[in-house]
């Protein structure tokens, strides 16, 4: 199959200093992207050639890093996995990721989404002493803890979740998959305080179940089933204590 | 001016592994340009080395035919006596990170799987699927939260000050807001990782520029072997996105135009998995007798693995052909080519990670121990930044402990500060001139075109010619923008100078070593030539340019053989 001849195309491109510019503005930038392109390929390519001060956060340009969450089109997404071809013809719409504050074009304050990944304890918390040889266990029993743990932590469920944008107090999904990725771990076993620390309105219960971050998720972890497996764990461990034996 | 016993720069593996290595009593911070789960680390795939025997096949395996594997695969450059301490400290690193939490793929029965991978006697290869790196860096990074490590996230270091042979500290440049920060340490870690950006076809992430490295050098600190440079044999053709050895290790073959699996002339017995150096120079060959396809690239044929395999052990090579070639490697081969990947040379260290500066340790791709010497094997990537970057931490401790370290650094730093104040400044006020990020994308061209996978005298030199050229137009090189915050610009500029020096360092450490060894072909000098050139190149800035000595390679028990595969 022959690549098409390549377009000029028009990329909008939104700009804001906060400390010099009174509001952010779209700046519209012509550049032909050569076959398979990515977005973000496009931008440095603009950069590079056509305005050096464009800032925006990147580094392995292949949907690893999770740098380059933005809003491409109105889409929340990773602008290196975004082939320009797969937008169409009209103009490349590009601003930062939503629910975050803009620091520089398309550079957010991602601090709320790291307190949020610090507050659920995001590492495995075994009981007892390291076995000589490993632990021992199976794939199968790790099924979710493989789909959780290709999260790359690019926020970008936490820039299309409607309740962090009413709540900022929401942990998002991210922050709560990274929980359900424990959680679901036959290696951890957390203490049911520490799990009681997301039974909230702004924990694991802020949720509305509308999915977006399933949607959106460029590495299909799926976060909202991640924050009904915790619910599940939390209910059950609940119950568990009601009837008087400790989970 | 900020302060701590020990400064961890870089926060890939190897700084991580440094930071928890670290003695808890010491105030430990680590200081990174971008946030530490941005690091190029992150995008290992194939996996982690050490003899744990999990295999049936591998039942007879054991650190010792793990050093063995890697000094051959090193071509004899590695020193042995360090390469013996990485493998035999493999196999309890591997359960440290099991016990961390790290979600290695299993064999059935519950133990952490291994697969084949390049230039190893056995299935030694710990994995998780293909995102090893991302589940080592992400369980590192997790680690480093429970313990309260202090991050500097964002944070450039641009100068760095010695004085009597002695470290005291460095000037940060903070990305946020454009800041100028001196920070005292009284031992410095550096993982600042490789320096794969200087050439244009490169796996590495945007950011590895290697400036660290080049900061370190006009600092005084020596480079060791700065002519070895990785090609990995299998990148997507176009992009040069990584696609793992592991997919080789799976069984995947290489193609040429004929559909003919052309390894078997190059090495017939190990075919496939042969070591990088020499499956990437058989690549390249085929396609310049024009066996490849258009001129650039052979087929990676994965399409026998079957669609269960490839989903449960190469997910995200699936995703990545998907995504950026637009095929399913379940149904079509895979278009790939070589391209730099991976700088076996670096600042010079010895096997505790010190360097010849009293409190300067470094550890990962930026150092040099050397436990890959000519040709790293696939797999032992991940193991140093682990086993190293832990050891570099150590190290560093007891210098500090043991009462190391300047008193009064205060106003050398502040002198440093200055300069680079001044520096910014003078570049602020040019209205006119070079675009920095042109002037780089000019240098990458000139290495991958003058030191690539195959290089010669008249090549080297001509690639050394561009060299002052280009440090000219960085030096008239101008700011588009006037803003302070995230101004990428800036850090181009502090970065490009001592790119200059790494890409100057690799291509005279290649034009002097007139030999053949791993990665290094010289095709005037087709030939290893261990009476001569058994040794390391060491390269020192000095004010009347670099001076070179070499130092004998260390041999415990492995005499140099003929290499074969």
């Amino acid at each position: 199959m022959k690549d098409a001849a390549p377009q000029v195309m028009t990329f909008k491109v939104l700009r804001f200093d906060p400390t010099n510019d009174p509001e952010p503005r779209f700046q519209a930038y012509r550049h032909t992207p050569r076959p398979r392109d990515s977005v973000l390929e496009a931008l440095k390519d603009i950069r590079d050639e056509q305005d050096p001060s464009l800032s925006f956060r990147y580094s392995c340009r292949e949907a690893v890093c999770g740098s380059c969450g933005m809003t491409i089109n109105g889409r929340v997404t990773l602008a290196c996995r975004t082939l320009v071809e797969s937008l169409g013809p009209g103009p490349v719409v590009v601003e930062p990721l939503p629910n975050l504050e803009i620091q520089k074009d398309l550079v957010v304050d991602m601090e709320p989404f790291w307190r949020a990944y610090r507050f659920v304890q995001p590492y495995l918390q075994p009981q007892g002493p390291p076995p000589e040889k490993g632990f021992r266990v199976e794939d199968a029993e790790l099924e979710d803890v493989f789909r959780t743990t290709t999260c790359i932590l690019c926020a970008c469920c936490y820039g299309a979740c409607p309740v962090v944008t009413r709540d900022e107090r929401y942990l998002g999904p991210a922050a709560l998959a990274k929980l359900y990725r424990f959680t679901s771990d036959p290696r951890d076993g957390r203490p049911f305080d520490v799990l009681k620390s997301v039974d909230t309105p702004s924990g694991v219960w802020g949720c509305d179940t509308v999915f977006r971050c399933n949607a959106v998720c460029p590495k299909d972890v799926q976060p909202g089933h991640g924050i009904e497996g915790v619910r599940r764990t939390l209910a059950a461990k609940t119950l568990q204590r009601m009837m008087g034996r400790k989970p | 001016m900020l302060e701590y016993d020990l400064l961890v720069v870089g926060g890939g593996l190897a700084g991580l592994a440094a930071a928890l290595g670290a003695d808890p009593r010491l105030k430990t911070a680590v200081i990174a340009k971008v946030h530490p789960l941005r690091s190029h680390s992150v995008a290992a795939q194939g996996g982690i080395n050490a003899a744990l025997g999990n295999d049936p096949a591998g039942r007879e395996d054991s650190w010792e035919r793990h050093a063995f594997d890697t000094i051959k695969g090193s071509d004899y450059l590695a020193d042995q006596d360090a390469a013996e301490l990485l493998c035999r400290r493999a196999i309890p690193a591997m359960y440290e990170l099991d016990y961390w939490g790290t979600p290695f793929s299993r064999f059935a029965g519950g133990t952490i799987a291994q697969r084949p991978f390049g230039g190893g006697g056995f299935p030694r290869t710990c994995y998780a699927a293909d995102r090893t790196g991302q589940m080592l860096l992400h369980t590192l990074y997790e680690q480093a939260v429970r313990k309260n490590v202090t991050f500097l996230d964002e944070w450039l270091i641009a100068g760095l000050v010695v004085r009597d042979g002695r470290c005291p500290g460095v000037v940060a440049f903070d990305v946020a807001n454009g800041k100028i920060i001196g920070i005292r340490a009284r031992a410095l870690v550096f993982a600042t990782g490789g320096y794969g950006r200087v050439f244009r076809k490169s796996t590495n992430a945007y950011i590895n520029l290697g400036s660290g490295i080049g900061l370190a050098y006009r600092a005084g600190l020596p480079l060791k072997d700065m002519e070895f440079v990785q090609f990995h044999p299998t990148t997507l053709n176009g992009k040069n996105i990584l696609i793992t050895e592991g997919a080789r290790g799976e069984g995947g073959t290489l193609l040429n135009n004929e559909g003919r699996r052309f390894m078997e002339d190059y090495a017939p017995k190990a075919m496939e998995l042969a070591p990088r150096d020499i499956v990437a120079r058989a690549i390249q060959r085929e396609v310049e007798k024009g066996n490849g396809f258009e001129n650039e690239y052979v087929l990676l044929d994965l399409r026998h693995l079957g669609r269960d395999k490839i989903l449960k052990r190469l997910p995200g090579i699936r995703d990545i052909c998907l995504n950026f070639a637009g095929l399913d490697p379940v149904d079509t081969p895979i278009p790939i080519q070589p391209a730099q990947h991976y700088s076996m040379g670096g600042i010079d260290v010895d096997k505790t990670c010190a360097s010849m500066v009293p409190g300067f340790f470094a550890a990962g791709e930026c150092s040099c121990v050397s436990v890959h010497g000519a040709n790293r094997l696939g797999g032992n990537s991940l193991l140093e930044a682990v086993v190293f970057g832990k050891i570099a931490g150590q190290s560093a401790s007891r210098f500090v402990i043991d009462g190391g370290g300047c008193d009064s650094p205060e106003r050398e730093i502040g002198e440093e500060a200055r300069r680079l104040h001044d520096k910014v400044a003078a570049i602020r006020k040019r209205d006119r001139g070079e675009n920095i990020f042109r002037v780089l994308n000019r240098l990458k061209t000139v290495m991958t075109e003058k030191a690539g996978i195959f290089r010669r005298e008249k090549t080297l030199r001509e690639g050394l010619e561009q060299i002052p050229a280009l440090r000219e137009a960085s030096e008239r090189a101008f700011i588009y923008g006037r803003c302070q915050s995230y101004c990428q610009e800036i850090l181009m500029h502090i970065e490009f100078g001592y790119m200059l020096d790494v890409a100057e360092a690799i291509l005279l450490g290649a034009l002097k070593r007139e030999e053949t060894r791993g990665s290094h072909y010289r095709t005037d000098f087709p030939v290893r030539d261990d009476i001569d050139w058994l040794k390391h190149t060491i390269m020192t800035h000095t004010g009347q340019g670099p001076r070179f000595e070499y130092r004998p390679v260390d041999v415990t028990k492995y005499p140099p053989q003929e290499r074969t595969y």
